[in-house]
């Protein structure tokens, strides 16, 4: 097939990397949650050993 | 180890032949499938490549039945324990389990291969018979130990049933590709296969891989 | 468990967001446009290596299996499996890419000519059953024995899968337009290995980051548990006398 036009091909070249970005954003929202999650963990702990 | 494998082997073929749960349910099942295939496909005959995918997946389907009733003797009667505590070399064990899945899948061969020549193949089968042969025995192996191996990790899980196919089926892919390969010039009017050599290579490579890692790796499994 | 997942963490995550900036800037400022397939051959210098990655996670993965079933530590489990997670994530990303880079090549979404990407989509078909596998077995210990026996066999399979699949394709679709590395131009080379090292280094990032979440997670169980258990002791000694 002959090489797409630098316009039409732009677009798949951008949804790609798009794609590759996406991804990670989506795994640090996780991370995110988790370290949230850890957060309030902590907060618990802390708040369980003030009670002595 | 050898007599400790064919003791469990003879209870296992000893059940097998009083209940009837595996290999007879394997060939029917082969049959209704081939059956499925005439009217999806829409054709009375195939050959060359329809036919050799056909056979192959029917055989594979089939073969995940045999490898779901593979322990159930030993989960039924809770005997799983039993034989552990025995002091039985848990490769004997892998070595009794995966000749009886290759005996089930011979026995469905020996029925269903004639069966799909009756029913759906177009050319001959006389003329390629010992090629046909080798790459079935060779098949098997590979489906024995990779379909031992998977049985045995699904033993404790509680969704057994779907967890065989969905692991045993992306691993006997290259299998498929080997066997369906290697048929499918016997299936083009018994032409001398050219490239039976590669794929018989693939599968003995894919043989020896599999049932090395089986037997390195089994004796995690079924510990307490 | 002291934590020896943390300590290097921001090095790495440091060195792979510059790895990422310098490959990302050879990409579009430095390796000439293809010959053949114009701009559209950009997108190779993120499937590839995406690819490369994954595959080499699952069957490192497998290496750290055996180290648990050999040593018994359930440090190498935790590897294991957060490196099969992470491949998956990123196996996620290659099948995208992939089929994206199909459609702008060939027109249509899924090329079955492409042995790396047919075989990929095998391999990520295998290790998706690694998760009910694995949260199907209530043991822990026995948890971690066979996610472990899963990666190892899976790990071997890896190898065997893509000689297959790449001997079947050879068969019926001569290799037209993958360039797995080895018949490039020296700009081309220098970027994609450029891009393959900056994936390896975001891809231990990774890993390293879920560990050191995952164990610090754990580890504020366990101490909850103890200083529950204190708490009761203490509350019944005070009852007692």
């Amino acid at each position: 097939m002959p090489a797409l036009p630098l316009d039409e091909a732009g677009r798949y070249v951008a949804g790609a990397y798009g794609v590759f970005v996406t991804l990670i954003l989506v795994y640090v929202a996780i991370m995110g949650a988790k370290l949230q999650r850890i957060d309030n963990d902590l907060a618990e702990l802390e708040r369980l050993a003030g009670e002595d | 180890m050898i007599r400790a494998a064919l003791a469990i082997l003879r209870k296992d073929l000893r059940l097998e032949l009083r209940t009837g749960e595996s290999a007879p349910a394997m060939v029917l099942f082969s049959l209704i499938v081939f059956v499925l295939f005439h009217f999806g496909l829409d054709r009375d005959t195939l050959e060359g490549d329809l036919a050799s995918g056909v056979l192959w997946v029917t055989i594979l389907l089939a073969a995940v039945l045999g490898v779901n009733r593979l322990f159930a003797s030993e989960r039924e009667g809770a005997a799983i324990d039993g034989v552990l505590m025995a002091p039985i070399d848990r490769t004997a064990f892998f070595l009794a389990k995966a000749a009886a899945l290759f005996l089930y899948l011979v026995a469905l061969e020996l029925v269903a291969l004639p069966a799909f020549a009756f029913l759906l193949l177009s050319p001959s089968l006389t003329g390629a018979l010992p090629e046909l042969l080798a790459i079935v025995l060779l098949a098997d192996i590979g489906l024995a130990a990779v379909g031992a191996l998977v049985a045995a990790l699904a033993v404790e899980t509680r969704t057994r049933e779907l967890i065989v196919p969905l692991m045993l089926l992306p691993l006997l892919v290259p299998v498929v590709i080997a066997a369906a390969a290697a048929t499918e010039p016997l299936f083009s009017g018994s032409q001398a296969p050219d490239d039976l050599g590669t794929w018989l290579g693939v599968l003995s490579l894919y043989d020896s891989v599999f049932v090395l890692v089986s037997i390195a790796v089994f004796d995690f499994l079924l510990e307490d | 468990m002291a934590g020896p997942h943390g300590r290097n963490l921001r090095w790495w995550a440091l060195g792979s967001a510059a790895l990422m900036a310098a490959a990302l800037s050879l990409v579009f400022f430095y390796a000439p446009n293809d010959a053949d397939q114009g701009f559209i051959q950009k997108i190779f210098y993120v499937h590839v290596p995406m690819a490369i990655v994954a595959l080499g996670g699952f069957v490192a993965a497998g290496v750290m299996a055996i180290k648990h079933l050999r040593t018994g530590d359930r440090v190498w489990d935790l590897r294991s499996y957060v490196t099969i997670h992470i491949s998956i994530i990123l196996g996620v990303g290659v099948l995208i890419t992939g089929s994206i880079w199909a459609r702008a090549s060939w027109g249509k979404w899924w090329v079955w000519e492409e042995p790396v990407l047919v075989s990929f989509l095998i391999v990520f078909l295998l290790y998706c059953v690694y998760y009910p596998l694995r949260f199907s077995i209530e043991d822990p210990g026995r948890q971690g024995r066979y996610s472990s026996v899963f990666a190892v066999v899976a790990g071997a399979f890896v190898p065997l899968n893509f000689m297959a699949v790449r001997l079947a394709e050879s068969y019926t679709h001569p290799r037209v337009l993958s360039q797995t590395g080895g018949s490039l131009p020296g700009e081309q080379r220098l970027t994609f290995i450029v891009a393959i090292v900056a994936m390896t280094a975001l891809f231990v990032t990774l890993v390293k980051l879920e560990i050191t979440a995952k164990s610090a997670a754990m580890r504020i169980k366990r101490l909850r548990a103890r200083m529950e258990r204190a708490a009761e002791e203490r509350e019944s000694a005070l009852v007692a006398g």
